[in-house]
């Protein structure tokens, strides 16, 4: 097995410090699967299979876990995810509005990554910013007050090539 | 007028340091509890006070508290706090968390003391990254502090708490739900009895409580309960934060009293409806609740009041209906996003739920049939509560249920071939 398909020693090291904090190992599977998400981008079936070897789980009571949750990938996504909140209050004043914009920028639709590997487009559930809505979360960076325009100005911030489409 | 919650929040949100927080007063309650009072009084004194869950349900804490087994005999306890603030139209937790972490770690110490728990856990949703940084600064400051570790303000009383923060779906907020996630699993809800205050994380006795909760909790033993009783305007006690979201001149969050009629927060605090809308009904408490009209504008802001309406006041973070907005499609929107959260646990809800987004979307395509509308009648029944092993189908029936009450007409209108091409 190639070293990439195997947790790192720290990879390994996060998940034992996260696993210290609860009596029984297998109840940091979710902060583990983050963890693999943070080092690699996205958590492969063989990373998977180290990770719950290391947490005294079954692969597939793991992935049972990692398939559960909407920000656990089990495929490939950009550098940048993009999160648009499509709930309720974003909805009322124009998020597909915005979320059209961004899926004409980039060329892609929800669920995609650009053929670049820079960007993914997801849907997200409430962001707890309604007050402020529309909103959208780069990262771990939220947007508030999106509307159209803001968004040409707001993609420079994640790379140049957005510019030139 | 006392705002304790937010009394320090400052207007740029940023966070109330340790050193501000104590010269505010914080800490006193829990010095106050460890060292003044038994366990026993401090559950009795929560009692006593009527706080009632800020999650949703608006269950009095005091009684939860007091169902937990005490002794020596007892053995391993755990808090909780439900931070997984996640339903459509809800925001006021992240308010607390960012701007005034020490009132949440506070509270939860206290009620950790209350119910002789060693560990608690912060069950923060994943996308709060801003809440999650803030609590990690808080909870080593507390440390340091005194305040939590292994001899509480130098008394046997030891308590950690950890953070958790969670990777999304909106059922981790279901108390025995999160239970589950917390423990590593995936987040199906469990079969109640037993409670989780007597089988809980890990088959251990658990109290779980919403963040603004905890967060009254240092202000009821700091200032005593017919300080806190006599913050309420009407039938229940205290403050709660309230928010409105929608097309309003100015959306947000206020801390006001409990018994506040709903007109003071649209039209007053929210400064009422944009130029060229009008107001054509609201969600009084987040997605989950039922539509309520302009007619109930002078209810006050109490859990059972806003019941007997016909609705709930959930979380008292509010969603304007404009008369631009189309109802049909405000209830498909939130219909969808609880049919795509629904865990798939129970047959109600895993099936129940697309079957209405599907009948939604056909009629706002214009191929709905007239029975669609008893159709759906029928499945917001189907999907009612004592069918289901949690509160989401439940919730996802009620906006449903009372819009087809209400803006029955919107509905109706779609049935006619003409007016299928109807813009929101």
């Amino acid at each position: 097995m190639s070293e990439a398909l195997v947790l790192n020693e720290q990879e390994t090291a996060e998940i034992l410090a996260a696993a210290g904090h609860y009596p029984n190992k297998s109840a940091a599977s979710v902060e583990a699967l983050k963890i693999v998400q943070k080092h690699r981008g996205w958590v492969s079936d063989e990373v998977l299979k180290s990770v719950a070897g290391l947490l005294d789980m079954s692969p597939d009571e793991l992935d049972g876990v990692a398939t559960f949750y909407n920000l656990v990938f089990r495929r490939p996504v950009g550098e940048n995810v993009i999160l648009c909140c499509d709930s309720v209050s974003c909805w009322m004043l124009g998020a597909d509005r915005i979320r059209e914009r961004l899926s004409q920028r980039l060329g892609i639709g929800l669920g995609e990554t650009t053929a670049d590997g820079r960007y993914t487009l997801l849907p997200i559930v409430c962001l707890g910013a309604c007050d402020r809505a529309p909103v959208l979360m780069v990262g771990d960076e939220l947007y508030e007050d999106v509307d159209e325009s803001k968004i040409d100005e707001f993609l420079k911030r994640y790379g140049e090539a957005w510019t030139n489409r | 007028m006392d705002k304790p919650l937010t009394q320090n929040i400052k207007p740029d949100r940023s966070p109330v340091t340790l050193d501000e927080y104590r010269r505010a007063g914080g800490y006193q309650g829990l010095t106050k509890a460890v060292t003044e009072m038994a366990p026993q009084d401090v559950i009795a004194a929560v009692k006593d006070s009527g706080l009632r869950g800020r999650g949703g349900a608006g269950f009095p804490t005091g009684v939860k508290w007091s169902l937990v087994p005490q002794g020596e005999s007892a053995g391993q306890k755990y808090v909780v706090v439900n931070a997984d603030e996640m339903e459509p139209g809800t925001f006021k937790d992240r308010l607390l968390m960012e701007a005034d972490p020490h009132q949440l770690v506070e509270g939860v110490a206290i009620a950790a003391y209350a119910v002789q728990a060693d560990t608690a856990y912060i069950f923060l949703r994943g996308e709060y990254h801003l809440p999650a940084r803030r609590l990690e600064q808080a909870l080593r400051e507390a440390r340091d502090g005194g305040y939590i570790g292994e001899h509480v303000l130098g008394s046997d009383f030891k308590l950690e708490i950890h953070l958790h923060t969670s990777a999304g779906r909106y059922i981790c907020g279901e108390e025995t739900a999160l239970l589950n996630s917390l423990e590593g699993k995936r987040a199906i809800p469990r079969a109640k009895p037993p409670f989780p205050q007597v089988s809980g994380l890990w088959g251990r006795p658990t109290v779980v409580n919403n963040v603004e909760t905890f967060c009254n909790v240092p202000h009821v033993i700091r200032n005593g309960v017919d300080w806190y009783r006599g913050l309420g305007r009407g039938e229940d006690t205290g403050t709660k934060l309230f928010g409105v979201s929608g097309r309003v001149r100015k959306p947000g969050l206020w801390e006001l009293p409990m018994g506040t009629p709903i007109r003071v927060l649209i039209e007053e605090c929210a400064g009422g409806m944009r130029e060229g809308v009008a107001l054509r009904g609201f969600l009084p408490g987040g997605a989950s609740t039922d539509f309520l009209l302009p007619e109930h504008l002078d209810l006050p802001m109490d859990y059972d009041a806003i019941m007997k309406a016909g609705s709930r006041l959930g979380t008292g973070t509010m969603i304007v209906l404009d008369d631009r907005t189309c109802p049909v499609r405000l209830v498909l929107n939130l219909e969808r996003f609880f049919a795509r959260e629904s865990c798939g646990w129970c047959t109600p809800c895993r099936d129940g739920l697309p079957w209405v987004v599907a009948i939604l979307e056909d009629l706002l395509a214009g191929k709905g049939r007239p029975e669609d509308l008893d159709q759906l009648e029928q499945l917001a029944r189907l999907m009612g509560p004592g069918n289901t092993f949690c509160a989401l189908a439940p919730g996802a029936a009620e906006p449903l249920q009372s819009a087809l009450k209400f803006f029955r007409a919107d509905f109706e209108r779609y049935l006619k071939p003409a007016s299928s091409a109807r813009v929101a």
